[in-house]
């Protein structure tokens, strides 16, 4: 039976409260009214207006599960960003922040849906597969899961404590990490950008047939997407979520 | 690359504006090449002065949407560039 | 719009205009050079590039990329204006004069077509790209002109609203009845006069 359609609208939902994660991110947690829950992968389009009508909007994933009682959404500051550095310097716990959503079915993923799951992250890319992880263990799923997860230094790896968490003691959930600009000493893991070698001896094989989601910045996510398909994944296996040369 | 460009995801919120079924899950038929796909799958260009999304198979423009913010708000709906837009109901 | 909710604190990157009367009403001024893309950035080699005048024409004329730069070229500092509502002032281009590629030009045609790579189009009355108000232009504040923004070259007519200064241009289409372009067909209004705000149908 379809759904009663629903018509997309801007809502001022509450900012409960802010907590940096990493020195350059941060996690808002929301209450929405009228709020009736989203898919994991989906986001949410927020727009901030100033006092003389200029208006500036932008895409924001979703980092928490459908199962989750707040919102939450993840900002990376980026310096020379319009809304970014609002969001994590100015905004706090009391303010209205107008949103909507959620937006965009086609980069979700729901436990029913199987796998197994191949997800590759960069950066702060991570956010929409944080869903799809935090959704899975909610729901008692054990799907096996493999995240690819590039970031620039082991400082940075947004959610690192949450996935080490939830990696330890389910043997269905790995988590295999790549630091790109900056190693701590001793570090064996993998030290630098995805290729297709690394692709090669981390992804399900192509005769598994994973569904894979990849999100980050443009440059990752089209040569990971390319060398997935030249290693014989299904192309429609393969959702995208670009978010542009600057990372969202 | 492109920088420019983003996946079909990224229209979904204009294109929800408009219509009340998801569009990124919808199946597109391109009318240039014939290539089918979710609208999703193909390439978004989006920007403030319009979105179009873009057959990733030949590049032709697929859906335009304009829309207007000041004043009378009015959108204005390009759809020549598909044979037709299948809508599914949610899983 | 918003239905009147400010966000707390939030100012913005421009710069406020106010008094400004080099700024047509509605418009701010912003520090960068943003992109605006409606299609795929093209790269057309400039071996396979060229430039051409053709339809309601005696004769087309074309260029290579090594003929067109052959021509006389033009230093054009204007002031630019986005429909999208951002403008800069005193940018700096290098390029050819339009009525230097119409030089001689026998024609009927009021209108032009202006195309490009990608299929983009835009159209114009001829007498909004003649006497001295329009270039195609191949140089920006010194540098060959960005593939994002439109190189190796493309239409400047800085007096109208910048998506009629068609990016990665290859030629004007002369024409007897006007064409409305890519945007003109779609809402957007088909003079684009920033100082009387055209920038819808109807406006």
């Amino acid at each position: 039976m379809a759904e009663a359609p629903r018509k997309l609208a801007w809502c001022i939902a509450e900012v409960v409260e802010t907590s940096p994660d990493t020195s350059r991110t941060k996690s808002l947690f929301l209450e929405i009214p009228g709020w009736e829950g989203h898919r994991a992968g989906q986001h949410i389009d927020v727009r901030l207006t100033a006092e003389d009508g200029y208006q500036a909007q932008r895409s924001y994933s979703i980092a928490s599960a459908p199962e989750d009682g707040r919102v939450e959404l993840l900002v990376e500051r980026l310096d020379d960003g319009e809304v970014s550095p609002y969001l994590t310097d100015e905004l706090r716990a009391g303010d209205g922040l107008e949103l909507r959503g959620p937006i965009g079915g086609w980069f979700a993923w729901e436990a029913r849906e199987g796998g197994p799951l191949l997800l590759v992250a960069g950066g702060s890319g991570i956010a929409p597969l944080m869903a799809m992880i935090r959704h899975r263990q909610a729901a008692g799923n054990d799907t096996p899961v493999r995240l690819l997860f590039s970031s620039r230094s082991y400082e940075g790896i947004i959610f690192r404590d949450e996935l080490e968490r939830l990696a330890t003691g389910d043997e269905t959930l790995e988590i295999i990490h790549t630091l790109t600009r900056s190693a701590p000493p001793g570090w064996e893991g993998y030290d630098r950008r995805i290729d297709e070698e690394m692709l090669g001896e981390v992804a399900f094989s192509p005769d598994e047939r994973p569904l894979t989601y990849i999100c980050g910045p443009t440059p990752l996510v089209e040569t990971v997407a390319t060398d997935l398909v030249g290693l014989g994944h299904e192309p429609a296996r393969v959702k995208t979520e670009r978010f542009g040369p600057t990372g969202g | 690359m492109d920088e420019h460009r983003l996946d079909g995801n990224a229209a979904a919120g204009v294109l929800a504006e408009i219509f009340t079924f998801e569009i990124t899950t919808a199946r597109a038929a391109c009318a240039h090449c014939g290539a089918t796909g979710e609208v999703g799958a193909q390439m978004a260009y989006v920007s403030e002065i319009g979105t179009v999304v873009r057959c990733s198979a030949c590049d032709n423009a697929l859906i335009r949407v304009v829309r207007q913010d000041d004043g009378p708000q009015r959108y204005w709906l390009d759809l020549k560039g598909v044979e037709y837009l299948q809508l599914r109901e949610r899983l | 719009m918003s239905g009147g909710f400010i966000s707390r604190g939030f100012r913005g990157r421009r710069r406020r205009t106010e008094g400004d009367d080099r700024v047509p009403p509605g418009q701010y001024l912003v520090e960068g050079f943003p992109v605006l893309s409606a299609g795929p950035t093209p790269h057309t080699p400039l071996t396979e590039w060229s430039f051409a005048i053709e339809g309601e024409v005696d004769e087309s004329r074309t260029w290579s990329w090594e003929e067109f730069r052959t021509l006389p070229s033009e230093e054009i500092t204007r002031d630019i204006h986005c429909v999208t509502k951002w403008s800069k002032l005193e940018t700096t281009w290098e390029g050819v004069s339009v009525d230097a590629l119409l030089d001689g030009v026998d024609t009927a045609a009021e209108y032009v077509v202006a195309f490009a790579d990608g299929g983009y189009t835009t159209n114009l009355p001829l007498e909004e790209v003649t006497g001295g108000k329009a270039w195609v232009a191949h140089t920006y504040e010194g540098e060959p002109l960005a593939p994002e923004h439109g190189g190796p070259a493309r239409l400047l007519v800085p007096h109208l609203y910048f998506w009629k200064s068609a990016k990665w241009v290859r030629g004007l289409r002369l024409v007897t009845e006007d064409e409305p372009g890519f945007w003109e067909s779609l809402g957007y209004h088909n003079q684009g006069d920033p100082w009387r705000e055209q920038r819808y149908w109807g406006d």
